[in-house]
Formats: C-alpha cells, structure tokens, sequence
C-alpha cells in the first residue's frame, strides 16, 4: 500500500470507531440479560442458577468490561449530543473528549473494587 | 434588482451581459432530492430525521436510567452478590422500579436496534444480505422486548 494514502482519523474517527465497537457489544449483551432476567417467571432456582454464574470470577471480569464499554457509550454520547446540538460544540469536540477519557478513567477507577471486589477475595481467599 | 443587476454586479463584471432579466428568468433547476410521484415509498418521510433525534433524546434519559440500575445492582448493598429472586421481588413489589425497568427495556432495544440497524447499511454491501440480517435484528427485538415486557408485567414474588 502506498503511504500515506489510508485514511487514519483522529480523535473523531477514533471515538467513533469505539462509539460504534462499544454499541454492538452492549446491544448484544442486552439480549442475554433480558432472556436471563425472563427466568424469574421460570422459577427461583433456575433464576438464581444463572445469576450465579454472573457472581463467579471470570464473569466478574466481563461485568468489569461491560461496565467500561457501558460509561464510554454513555459520556461520548453525550458529547456528540453537544456536538450536535450545542453551537459551540463541534469546535470543542477535542476538548470534550478528553474530558470524556477523564472522566471515564476516574470512574473505571471507582469501579474496580465494587465490581471486582467480591472476584479478588474468591481468588485469593481471605 | 435585475435593472440594477444587468449593469453594476460584479457577476455582470466578470461574466458578461446576464442572460436573464425579469422578462426572460432563468431557468428553474429542480433540487437534486426534491421528493416527487417517483421517489421511492422508503424515502417519501423524515424517517431517519425522527430515528436521528430519537437516539440523541433516548440516549441522554438511557444515561440516568442505566447508570443507576448500575449503580443499584453493581456497586451498592454488596454489588453483584445481594442478586437474587428475593432482590428481583423486593424490587418489582414497587411499581417505581417496574416503571423504571419498562422504560429502560424499550428505550434500550430500540436504540440499539436502531443502532445495529445503521451498523448493518453501513456495512452489509449485498442488498439480500443486508434485507436479511435486518429482519433478523427487528424479529429479535420484537421478541426480546415483548418477553421482557411480559415478564416486568406478569411477575409473580409467589411463584413457588
């Protein structure tokens, strides 16, 4: 390929990119959590069969990534509704996803003893 | 306008004498999208104007509803551990909680319904493939949002 003729976007390629990945992943999950949720009409049991898979260490590390994919969506979002809808936006749009990165960082952080917490004693005993 | 125009603007200036004056106007040149008797029935409404806005206002209500059922079954009272049919139950005792899970339901499948729709024509070139992973995607949507709703409405705390 010659150089220089593949497009590589910059940060508004890129979010995009990973607003679109993100999306897809959370949609998909969506299908699974519904038709696990459907078990209460089921049973107890069956219900709580299944949720405990979502207690057992290596889910907990999903749920970690699906928590990511689900505050990334959510904060770009965001900003592309001030893009969109803010007349200032478009020429912020650097800015704010930065700002987004941030912020995401910063909750990913609170999240980790949450939602991995419980996975870390189970492994490592205590 | 054209009396002034045919003599001092700086089209005349450059271009010559205009051609048209208000006697003999130009000719009309249809927009290239004007909607007519031709235009195919997919294209005939805002559609995609209205499927735009949606995901930009279901978006920005989905950013609450779901970080709080996050927040509520991930992170506070024991995180993922206090999960249950005995939680579930406590829950769905409230219609608040049923609202609050109805809602999210149906704006979440649409909007990523709506999103994997986009995904698809962006990226499924065949017109037969492209027809076919959609009704797939709108057939499990239907699907999955009528069981849900099903199950947020016929809930039974008493089951066994």
């Amino acid at each position: 390929m010659p150089a220089g003729t593949l497009y590589r976007g910059r940060e508004g390629m890129w979010s995009w990119v990973a607003h679109r990945v993100t999306g897809v992943l959370i949609f998909f999950f969506l299908f699974v959590h519904v038709l696990d949720t459907a078990l209460v009409r089921v049973s107890p049991e069956a219900y709580d069969e299944v949720v405990a898979t979502y207690k057992t260490p290596l889910v907990a590390l999903l749920e970690y990534g699906l928590v990511a994919a689900i505050l990334f969506h959510a904060l770009n979002g965001l900003r592309i509704v001030a893009v969109d809808f803010w007349a200032k936006g478009p020429r912020h749009q650097k800015t704010m996803l930065w700002t987004v990165l941030g912020i995401w960082i910063v909750l990913m952080v609170g999240a980790l003893y949450p939602v991995l917490g419980h996975a870390v004693r189970e492994v490592f005993g205590s | 306008m054209s009396a002034e125009t045919s003599s001092s603007s700086a089209i005349s200036d450059v271009e010559g004498v205009s051609l048209y004056d208000v006697d003999h106007p130009a000719p009309v040149i249809e927009p290239p999208r004007k909607r007519t008797g031709k235009t195919p029935k997919g294209s005939r409404t805002n559609f995609e104007m209205y499927a735009w806005l949606f995901m930009r206002l279901s978006g920005i209500v989905l950013v609450v509803l779901v970080i709080g059922h996050l927040l509520i079954q991930l992170v506070l009272d024991g995180g993922v551990s206090k999960i249950g049919f005995a939680f579930v139950a406590g829950r769905w005792a409230s219609p608040f909680w049923q609202v609050w899970d109805l809602a999210m339901l149906w704006l979440a499948m649409l909007h990523g319904a709506n999103g994997l729709r986009t995904v698809i024509n962006d990226y499924a070139e065949r017109d037969n493939t492209r027809f076919w992973l959609k009704m797939l995607l709108y057939t499990a949507t239907v699907f999955t949002v009528l069981l849900g709703t099903l199950v947020i409405f016929t809930f039974d705390p008493n089951i066994r």
